[in-house]
């Protein structure tokens, strides 16, 4: 489904992501881990084009993207969500999701401002829609409430229903459970396995929680100093030497 | 040859502009640098400046040396007074509360001066303390002439921009500001006062603009109320271009928009050099959108 | 139609102030220089409205709006002129000229600067404002007719309350409707985080344009309209003051607040006229005294706008 090939970037001169090549299934949930700053936000920022990259090409669906501005990946069907949380904190929660929703539902200005059947339509549709997502993450009931309002988990579960709104195929999820506690986390690995199945999903998670990646991954790579320095299942990773000496030997699983 | 000449003698004008527009420059650069605020009443700091010292000389016949401690003073005074009672109670309000009261501010400033009983809304000659003279020189075969009183100007912008880099890089207080314009929750945990830093950037860049003010009237000797307005907005302008918050920016900056405004007056027009300044800002944002000397900043 | 859904109310009230106006204004109570007032009060709500929609929904600052404004005015009052269109009913086209020079300049200038933010942007529109008005100051060189730095004279007078008002509160309601459609909400997320709503699939750059032009439209229409008001044009009429002007409008009332824009602009204009005509002749001097200081004063009060009781901390 996604297929990146020696993906690189410095920034002033450090390499922060040095030849880095991975790939993605259709159905797959891959687990990226990695010690402070090895480069997956970066390697993130570069599928999404918020960064530039310096060199190598990405595929997606069998099509090229390596060129193709932020806006047009969403609309391709690669959604993500963000490590420092993004939302839309002055709108409401309801608008934080059609505004995802009526990316890929257009009408025109004139049918805005004539107000059309098919604008009336189709903002329906976004409404229903949206509700239907934040009923899924259960946050039914908070539509109206300004979203810089919520607390920080129902914040965290709102930009994954914002990222499901337009509709992706590819989810690039960003330390979903940054701050959040075991109880909350279990809550969450339960969520994004339901999110999957229900939405036909592939996955790509950054996560520094070992136990949730661990838990939900088909498969895992493990990057240090922006290079892939090992790929396997779940149980092969955490039996790895190398792995175990770059990241797991710090803190004990 | 004579074309030669006639280029040269207009770049060292421009750069006499280009001085006092740095010298108005440095203290947008640095409120700005401190405040995040386009201080619009700079400007008129400036104008008080030419008017301060048009009444030192012409009422008191007070000596030019004096004339300069005592405008620099008063300044940096109305500097002090303008943070205190308009800008610091709007400290935490939305920057661009702050903005539209430094328009009020200065809107105040010019038609409250433009009072007949304060200043007066007219033109005044301003008396110059000494007479113009020039002299002849030949370089290369190329003649060309500058005047004392060009060499007056850049002998003080180079004496007051010494003083400033010692006070900013040499004391205490200048390391204060520069903490406090890098990143204000820091500089505040590591105890640093930031009222008295900021109420100090004021006084400081108020006394530059100051000095600014009464080499405008000597060089220029006709002053108004309303002086202050376009080179406050060029004077922005050049510390846009340098990279705002950075001092020899604002200095630079200064100079290429004075060149470019005479050189284009020489050779175009004069009623096309407020455009030329636009669009070498443009150029510049577009290409280095920091500023020629500003530092890069990442997004996301 | 449903372009009034939700407008009843709004057009009711509309028409309720319209025959009120058009009875002081035909009963002769009101002299002829309050009469100017109150139709320009209409055609700065409608200007200071396209800087809302730049600045208060989309979040992008803007410090020359005044020379979209201006951009009309010349672009209408230079059509009536040359081509003869001396009939209010040629006036609507000229509006509509008016407005899409405005719009069409806003795009060309919008393609390089929209990329720049905050203050940057603030400054790049200023110093296009000083473009736009050394260009005023030498357009004698390209036609006569333009005047040049001593103004645009003799254009033909051609506002009316009726026209302005029609004009004010049909491009107000398609405002609105625009803002509570796919494409304001866009404005707003943009607004709001520009990173995010391209990850969501908002083509940022476009919308940007979008509500830059769009709001510069509004402006171009309000120029033309006072074009045709005051009958007389000048550069200063268009400078960074007047962009000042729009901008304490839309933030007294509030950013992304269109009802609170045509408060703000009736008590500023209100204020700022009323001061003249209530002040006697010999303080009126002071009235440049008082209004900055009123403004500060509002700005201490209400730093989010009339309309908002929130303090401090932003």
């Amino acid at each position: 489904m996604l297929e990146v090939e020696r993906l690189e970037k410095s920034f002033g001169g450090v390499r922060a992501v040095d030849g880095f090549s991975f790939h993605v299934d259709k159905g797959e949930t891959l687990g990226i881990i990695g010690p402070n700053g090895a480069g997956k936000t970066t390697v993130f920022n570069l599928i999404t084009r918020f960064y530039t990259p310096d060199g190598g090409r990405m595929r997606f669906m069998g099509k090229s993207i390596t060129h193709l501005p932020p806006y047009r990946l969403a609309r391709l069907g690669i959604a993500r969500t963000f490590q420092n949380l993004r939302l839309f904190k002055d709108l409401t929660v309801l608008e934080n999701i059609t505004s995802a929703h009526l990316t890929g539902h257009s009408y025109s200005p004139f049918a805005g401002i004539f107000r059309t059947r098919r604008h009336l339509r189709i903002e329906r549709e976004a409404r229903d829609n949206a509700m239907m997502l934040l009923d899924f993450l259960g946050l039914g009931g908070k539509e109206q409430a300004p979203a810089g309002s919520l607390p920080y988990g129902e914040q965290r579960r709102l930009e994954i229903a914002r990222a499901l709104a337009i509709r992706p195929r590819l989810l690039l999820i960003d330390e979903p459970g940054a701050g959040m506690n075991p109880r909350e986390i279990q809550d969450l690995v339960a969520t994004l396995r339901e999110v999957k199945a229900r939405f036909d999903l592939t996955i790509v998670m950054i996560e520094h929680q070992m136990g949730l990646v661990m838990n939900i991954s088909d498969r895992i790579l493990v990057m240090d100093f922006g290079e892939k320095i090992m790929e396997g299942t779940p149980s092969e990773v955490r039996k790895d030497r190398r792995v175990i000496e770059a990241y797991l030997g710090e803190e004990p699983v | 040859m004579e074309q030669a000449s006639y280029i040269i003698s207009q770049v060292i004008n421009g750069l006499q502009l280009g001085a006092v527009y740095a010298l108005i420059a440095l203290g947008y650069t640095m409120v700005y640098g401190i405040l995040r605020l386009i201080n619009f009443a700079h400007g008129d700091i400036f104008m008080l400046g030419a008017f301060f010292a048009y009444f030192l000389i012409s009422r008191f016949g007070t000596p030019i040396y004096l004339v300069f401690f005592a405008t620099m003073a008063m300044c940096a005074l109305a500097g002090y007074l303008m943070e205190k009672i308009a800008y610091k109670p709007l400290r935490n309000a939305p920057k661009i509360s702050l903005l539209i009261t430094a328009v009020g501010v200065s809107l105040f400033l010019e038609y409250f001066c433009s009072l007949k009983a304060i200043f007066t809304p007219d033109y005044i000659g301003f008396p110059r303390p000494f007479e113009v003279s020039a002299w002849n020189i030949s370089l290369g075969g190329i003649d060309f002439s500058f005047t004392n009183v060009q060499v007056i100007i850049f002998a003080i912008t180079f004496f007051t921009l010494a003083l400033l880099y010692l006070l900013v890089y040499r004391t205490k207080q200048g390391t204060a500001m520069r903490a406090v314009s890098h990143d204000q929750e820091a500089a505040a945990l590591m105890g640093i006062n930031i009222d008295h830093t900021v109420s100090l950037t004021f006084m400081v860049g108020a006394a530059l603009a100051g000095v600014g003010g009464i080499l405008y009237g000597i060089a220029y000797p006709q002053i108004n109320v309303f002086m202050g307005i376009m080179p406050g907005i060029k004077s922005f302008i050049a510390a846009v271009l340098g990279g705002i918050g950075i001092i020899h920016g604002a200095v630079i900056g200064g100079l290429i928009v004075g060149v470019s405004e005479v050189v284009v007056s020489a050779f175009l027009s004069s009623t096309y050099r407020d455009g030329v300044i636009f669009v070498i800002l443009l150029i510049v944002l577009l290409v280095k959108p920091s500023g020629l000397f500003g530092k890069r900043i990442d997004k996301v | 139609m449903r372009f009034f859904l939700d407008s009843r109310k709004l057009i009711l009230l509309a028409a309720g102030i319209y025959i009120v106006l058009k009875l002081l204004f035909s009963s002769g109570i009101v002299s002829e220089y309050i009469q100017q007032i109150t139709i320009y009060v209409f055609i700065v709500v409608l200007a200071a409205t396209g800087l809302n929609v730049i600045y208060g929904y989309t979040g992008q600052f803007s410090l020359g709006h005044a020379a979209f404004y201006g951009i009309g005015a010349y672009t209408s009052a230079y059509l009536v002129k040359t081509l003869g269109l001396n009939s209010v009913f040629a006036l609507p086209a000229t509006l509509l000229a008016g407005g899409i020079m405005a719009g069409l300049i806003a795009c060309i200038i919008g393609i390089p600067i929209l990329r720049l933010r905050d203050d940057f942007l603030g400054i790049a529109t200023l110093g296009f404002g000083i473009l736009v008005r050394v260009f005023f100051d030498n357009s004698d060189r390209i036609s006569e007719t333009l005047g040049g730095s001593r103004g645009f004279t003799g254009i033909a007078k051609l506002t009316n309350l009726e026209i302005t008002f029609v004009v004010t509160v049909f491009l107000l309601i398609v405002t609105r409707n625009i803002i509570s459609s796919r494409y304001g909400l866009f404005w707003r997320c943009i607004k709001d985080d520009e990173t995010a709503s391209a990850s969501i699939g908002i083509d940022t750059t476009r919308m940007k344009l979008m509500a830059f032009s769009y709001g510069c439209f509004l402006a171009g229409v309000a120029g033309a309209l006072y074009a045709h008001l005051y009958t007389f044009l000048h550069p200063s009429n268009f400078d960074f003051l007047k962009s000042i002007d729009f901008l304490i409008i839309v933030i007294l009332g509030g950013m992304g607040n269109i009802a609170g824009t045509i408060y703000a602009g009736l008590l500023w204009v209100g204020f700022i006229e009323g001061l003249r005509i209530a002040l006697p002749s010999n303080i009126l001097d002071l009235r440049w005294v008082f209004i900055p200081l009123l403004l500060i004063v509002l700005m201490m009060w209400r730093p989010y706008g009339l309309m908002s009781k929130k303090k401090g901390d932003g």
